[in-house]
């Protein structure tokens, strides 16, 4: 019987000479496995000259190893997929495939940890298909940019600052071979990363094979995080821009706790009390009852070091951008001064415990989220992050909102449309 | 010493035997058939109710979507808040979707709430009120979202190229401008909920690990209700394809990115090109180590993805090519994919591409059977395009057998560049 029948996932953890650390979760009722590799990197360790560096990065993870020249091939004849995603705080590469062919996922993922081909064709190659996924997603979309303000705006020295993409196409244009060799020395070494194997597999199995192809990979040297704090921020901001957007927008952010304190926890409940829903409080007063947005939203950055909290609107055709404000404003005043309700409170949490569920369905989630917890210090939160939120109560919810919405903490962008 | 030169040996995947758990049927009282898929080990529950309620049967532009996208907003007895709130609070999700010819209501939920939440689902299909308030914040809201989407060139790009294909007149070839929202009505949503919900033509498929009694459940609250009572109407739509073949627009005069679409019409599933051109598909621009992929983006870097693939209709399909690309870069990234197009049609694909598009497939559907909202997904599809397990097991087959000589005919049937439609909206 399956250990999360009782809502528990079960797994081992050991780690090789090299320091690599490894989880492994059995289940048998799939005849797939995964192999996830999380490494301890992402955009805020990148040099404020070199940013994107780290999303760039993982394209050429693609752009065959030392030993194989070619990766994605070998793993799509074994009938695997793989992909690989890029944040702030880390980079996360996963592959899928039938379990009699796993040794294949561990022979790719251990050649590119030993060392990459550092060919100048794929340096080329994908440096413009980077600024061409740069292109659609940030430039050529209406409100495109927001996000580039917004980081801007709120965060004045730490690497939050910038986004994942890079802060401008030039430093993406600009990366040379030797910055790409430097990174990869640096960051991708075993002592930096985590690798867990789920699915159909065998814990002796996955001992034997993590031994063979990923032991005999030099250590490398921890990389040890000293990034610029950001300094309490003591006074509100304001941008104003204009551009050629259908809708004027409201945007507003405040600096919120880091992921491992009980202030997350509080805070990620809290945007879900304002925007989880067609029953959320901002929802239902500014959208449905004054009509003065035609869609709003709330939510965080899930960031490892103190993030941001957002609401985000746009305006219905003429309301007045100070008006719209004034009504946020009166929600976030309410939640300050009052409680909510016990039973507003016990329905995000059931949203809570309804959402860990659903995506505990699949091995490749679980592998995910198993890397995840290990690189915030302890895989064992897999199984105790829904008490963490089961614990915030209704006194939790107003003083966490009185901690946030403190105006000087705050940063505010209108977005004008120009026609 | 480790030799990481050599790969691990492998196991062909096709040589896996592949199985699709059988589906369970049963029909509750008023004749409304239910499939289910029992697996998977979480408590939960996935249930989707499709009506023939598609934008097929709708008289007028955007009625059916409206009156589906409306389905949450009130009944007689609830507030579209007091709804929402009342699934919120089980951790429940409740979406619905409206396609072509059918729309559908899904609902994900924790097996223990779910005897708290099905007789609100029974509510919105059977007492939904469409209030005048409610239509005229949709309206409000909906002709806003569209003007912002209105500026993206990939969603004005999709909107031309199904109507070159298929006409405006024809369901899959039209689409939604603003006077639409202004011209609906109350009336005519309530008119096409009573025919197609209320009395409407209905079939239930069920996910999950279960409760036993998920029969009488579903009998208690669906079985009384009068659907599958009336024929469906009979509705006919003529393709009227356009004439002219290349298109241009500019949707921006600063775009950096242009939105390209080459797309032919397509037989559908039931025709039996159709599995085999999947093969072809895959080989051509259907996953990332397509020849399209490999060319365009990872040789040439004109694009971040270019794909392949064939429209998701019952009756008519269109095989469509799809990619953002560089302003500059758009007409060379069409001349390579038509360059693409005519090697497949002369040269034969060599045994290990084909083996490793074989094998990729293969793997594909083996992962794509993992948990039994995947499972009954598949069987769903079966079931509204009127086919059964036999298609599986064709499918899987087909994989295994396909000859580069069948590859080469195929392309040369369909591959050929004049049939193609070609549009760029920068």
């Amino acid at each position: 019987m399956h250990s999360f029948f009782k809502g528990m996932i079960q797994y081992d953890r050991f780690v090789l000479d090299n320091g690599l650390r490894v989880i492994v979760h059995e289940d048998h009722s799939t005849p797939m496995a995964v192999v996830n590799v999380m490494y301890d990197v992402g955009a805020r360790d990148e040099n404020p000259q070199r940013t994107g560096f780290a999303h760039l990065f993982e394209h050429l993870m693609f752009g065959g190893s030392v030993n194989i020249e070619d990766y994605d091939e070998p793993l799509q004849m074994a009938g695997g997929e793989n992909n690989a995603y890029t944040t702030n705080d880390l980079t996360n590469y996963y592959i899928q495939l039938p379990s009699e062919n796993i040794e294949t996922a561990f022979w790719l993922e251990s050649d590119r940890m030993l060392s990459l081909a550092f060919s100048e064709k794929s340096l080329d190659v994908q440096r413009k298909v980077v600024c061409e996924e740069f292109k659609e997603h940030y430039i050529n979309k209406p409100y495109g940019d927001v996000w580039h303000k917004l980081r801007e705006l709120s965060y004045k020295e730490h690497p939050y600052k910038w986004m994942t993409i890079g802060k401008d196409l030039s430093h993406i244009e600009n990366a040379q071979l030797i910055d790409v060799k430097e990174f990869f020395f640096k960051h991708y070494r075993p002592v930096n990363a985590i690798l867990v194997v789920s699915g159909h597999v065998q814990l002796e199995n996955v001992k034997r094979l993590a031994a063979k192809w990923f032991g005999p990979i030099p250590m490398g040297e921890k990389y040890l995080r000293n990034l610029p704090q950001e300094p309490k921020q003591m006074q509100a901001r304001l941008l104003e821009i204009e551009a050629d957007v259908p809708l004027d927008a409201f945007f507003k952010t405040w600096h919120m706790a880091p992921r491992l304190s009980k202030g997350y926890y509080a805070a990620d409940l809290l945007s879900d009390i304002f925007s989880g829903g067609g029953s959320s409080r901002l929802y239902q007063a500014l959208v449905k009852e004054q009509q003065l947005f035609s869609q709003i939203d709330c939510s965080h950055m899930g960031s490892v070091e103190a993030g941001l909290l957002t609401i985000e609107g746009k305006l219905v055709k003429g309301v007045k951008m100070q008006d719209a404000e004034k009504a946020v404003q009166e929600e976030v005043e309410k939640i300050k001064s009052d409680l909510v309700n016990e039973t507003e409170l016990q329905k995000v949490k059931n949203k809570t415990e309804s959402m860990i569920a659903f995506e505990d369905m699949t091995v490749m989630n679980r592998a995910n989220s198993l890397a995840l917890y290990e690189l915030l210090g302890d895989a064992e939160m897999m199984n105790t992050e829904l008490n963490r939120y089961q614990q915030i109560t209704i006194e939790d919810i107003k003083e966490v909102a009185n901690e946030i919405f403190d105006e000087n903490n705050s940063n505010t962008m209108h977005y004008f449309s120009r026609n | 010493m480790l030799d990481r030169t050599i790969a691990p040996e492998i196991k062909d995947a096709i040589d896996f035997n592949l199985h699709l758990k059988p589906a369970e049927k049963f029909t509750l009282d008023n004749g409304v058939p239910v499939y289910s898929i029992n697996a998977g080990a979480q408590e939960v529950t996935l249930i989707e109710l499709v009506f023939n309620a598609g934008n097929w049967y709708e008289d007028q532009n955007i009625v059916a979507g409206t009156t589906n996208f409306l389905l949450k907003n009130g009944t007689s007895k609830r507030s579209a808040f007091e709804i929402n709130d009342h699934f919120e609070y089980y951790g429940a999700y409740l979406n619905r979707n409206c396609y072509n010819e059918t729309a559908n209501i899904t609902l994900h939920c924790l097996n223990k709430h779910l005897k708290d939440v099905l007789p609100v689902v029974e509510e919105l299909i059977t007492d939904s009120i469409f209030s005048e308030e409610e239509l005229a914040i949709y309206k409000q809201n909906q002709t806003q979202r569209l003007k912002v989407s209105l500026q993206k060139c990939d969603f004005v790009a999709n909107r031309f190229i199904d109507e070159y294909l298929f006409g405006f007149n024809h369901p899959y070839g039209r689409y939604t401008s603003i006077p639409d929202f202004e011209a609906l009505h109350r009336e005519q949503l309530l008119k096409f909920f009573k025919d197609y919900y209320l009395n409407g033509k209905c079939v239930i498929f069920v996910a999950g690990k279960l409760p036993a009694d998920i029969f009488e459940q579903l009998n208690n609250v669906f079985g009384h209700l009068p659907l599958n009572k009336n024929g469906l109407p009979e509705k006919t739509y003529d393709i009227t394809a356009k004439a002219e073949k290349k298109h241009r627009i500019i949707n921006d005069q600063n775009g950096v990115q242009g939105a390209i679409r080459i797309a032919r019409p397509f037989p559908n599933r039931r025709h039996p090109d159709f599995i085999k051109s999947q093969v072809l598909n895959n080989v051509f621009g259907g996953f990332f180590g397509s020849r399209l992929m490999s060319n365009i983006r990872e040789d040439k870097g004109y694009t971040y993805g270019i794909h392949s693939y064939f429209q998701n209709h019952v009756r008519d399909s269109a095989w469509m090519v799809s990619t953002e690309a560089g302003r500059d870069v758009c007409e060379a990234t069409i001349t390579e994919v038509y360059k693409e197009m005519k090697i497949l049609q002369e040269e034969l694909v060599d045994d290990e591409e084909l083996l490793l598009v074989q094998n990729y497939m293969i793997g594909t559907i083996l992962g794509d059977l993992d948990g039994p909202f995947q499972i009954i997904n598949r069987w769903k599809n079966y079931v509204l395009n009127g086919l059964d397990e036999s298609y599986f097991y064709n499918s899987i087959n087909t994989i295994k057998t396909i000859t580069p000589r069948e590859i080469r005919e195929l392309a040369q049937k369909y591959l050929v560049a004049e049939d193609f439609y070609e549009l760029v909206v920068v």
